[in-house]
């Protein structure tokens, strides 16, 4: 099968380190708080068969380590700090920018997890895990991730399409060493092989009560129109559109973004606007041009087979889970006012 | 000859007790097996007569830890805002280890709903909460 990657820059995810016991707030917590994410920012590019996921984390608060787990489409060839303010040049494409401070929660059968990347990006401690639900959740119990109620059903959800899962430690005292300041954000890349573009949306709402608000951006690079699913309540497709050459000059101009093509692009933009309860799907994307994305990638039903996925749908997923990472950077807010 | 046959007699008829008892121990008149998976026990509600005596094996197949407490509403309220980290001292009330297993003793002394809870952070407002009829 063609191996084919998929571009994904997340948004900007700004974990929030509360002072709270690690339990208060759910979902992925480090060993002394809670991690949250209020809003996230997600780009997909997909070109020419490869995918590149680019997020960032951002913290506030202090305390020691705290961190997200996130399901892959399938194994990262590349994880690398990516450039500092694609993202928020996406965000200015589409509206003002704004200061914006996300929470994260993120979200931990079948034997081990088998770990299979690791590497540190500034600050960030980033693992990629193979292996079911149940084993992933036990790897993130065993490495101080706090797992709330729900973790065990989510991750097994994921799990069911892709054994993939990549965990993202923040150290704040680390960050402080190097000097990153509060809100401050640390860009990550991950090239995922993929047939096709998949955004995981069910596991921003892990941790949360059923009438919580979940908001993301999502943005779409493709080499055309892509088909999307679902058409759900909550998830809005603001914009579709041929991606502009200064949008693409500006972006490849970024650090590490040079795969980005300079025309020929398609732009989509969805915003997700909907409550904890009533996300239960991921966004499949058929970027080949025949108008048929996944059921089974939407999380619209399940795989008769059990995992693992075909490389390319692993793929995808990977870069989707990356984007969870996504921070702003105050680097990045500088470059994009000069933009202004 | 016909001591004997009262022996085996005897014998016979306590093997179908125990059998028919579901192999309870001498402290338990019934053993009843809860299985824990994506935070919910299953099963959730059962029915037993007064005076029974259960033992209650927990298996939780998730990858975090549980707890499983019985009583009534007072009950519930208090470990839901209590503190304490482990049970498994008082019958009725323990603590069951991501992916293992853990029992507990409890008597249904007279008529009425006793409720079960676990009441790690955010678990029982999650739905992870059951009930025993007695009656």
């Amino acid at each position: 099968m063609r191996r084919r990657k998929l571009v994904l820059s997340l948004g900007t995810f700004s974990f929030l380190l509360l002072a709270a016991p690690a339990w208060a707030c759910g979902g992925l917590v480090g060993a002394n708080g809670t991690l949250s994410l209020g809003k996230t920012a997600t780009l997909a590019a997909y070109h020419d068969g490869v995918e590149h996921y680019i997020t960032g984390f951002s913290f506030a608060g202090s305390g020691g380590a705290f961190g997200s787990i996130v399901p892959l489409p399938g194994v990262p060839t590349k994880v690398e700090k990516a450039g500092d303010w694609t993202l928020q040049r996406l965000l200015q494409e589409v509206q003002p920018p704004v200061a914006e401070s996300f929470a994260l929660r993120a979200l931990a059968a079948d034997g081990s997890a088998q770990v299979i990347l690791e590497t540190k990006v500034d600050s960030l401690d980033i693992t990629v895990l193979k292996g079911g639900g149940a084993a992933v959740g036990t790897w993130a119990r065993e490495n101080g991730f706090g797992l709330s109620p729900d973790a065990p059903e989510v991750l097994d959800f994921y799990a069911a399409r892709s054994p993939v899962f990549m965990a993202v430690r923040f150290n704040a005292e680390r960050a402080k060493t190097q000097g990153l300041e509060l809100g401050q954000a640390t860009p990550v890349q991950v090239e995922i092989p993929t047939d096709n573009p998949w955004v995981p949306l069910r596991i921003l709402a892990l941790g949360k009560k059923e009438i919580e608000p979940v908001q993301a951006d999502v943005f779409l690079l493709t080499d055309r129109r892509p088909a999307l699913l679902p058409e759900a309540k909550g998830l809005f497709l603001d914009r579709s559109a041929p991606a502009s050459p200064l949008l693409l000059q500006d972006l490849r101009s970024d650090s590490r973004m040079d795969w980005l093509p300079t025309s020929g692009m398609w732009l989509s933009y969805l915003r997700l606007d909907t409550t904890a309860g009533a996300l239960g799907y991921d966004l499949a994307v058929d970027a080949s041009g025949n108008g048929n994305p996944s059921e089974v990638d939407a999380g619209l039903s399940s795989l008769e087979l059990p995992a693992p996925l075909p490389s390319g749908r692993v793929a995808w997923m990977a870069v989707v889970t990356l984007a969870i990472l996504a921070v702003t950077a105050v680097a990045t807010e500088r470059r994009v006012n000069a933009w202004r | 000859m016909a001591l004997i046959g009262k022996i085996t007699g005897g014998a016979v008829a306590a093997m179908l007790a125990a059998a028919l008892l579901g192999g309870s121990s001498s402290s338990s008149d019934r053993t009843v097996e809860i299985t824990i998976h994506h935070s919910r026990f299953l099963p959730a509600s059962l029915e037993v007569a007064p005076g029974t005596t259960v033992r209650f094996v927990l298996r939780n197949t998730d990858p975090i830890d549980h707890e499983f407490i019985m009583g009534d509403e007072q009950v519930q309220a208090r470990h839901e805002k209590g503190t304490e980290a482990h049970h498994g001292a008082k019958p009725g009330e323990v603590s069951v280890p991501a992916g293992g297993t853990a029992s507990t003793t409890y008597t249904f002394s007279k008529p009425g709903t006793v409720l079960i809870g676990c009441h790690l952070p955010g678990h029982y407002a999650y739905g992870m909460r059951g009930s025993v009829l007695v009656g």
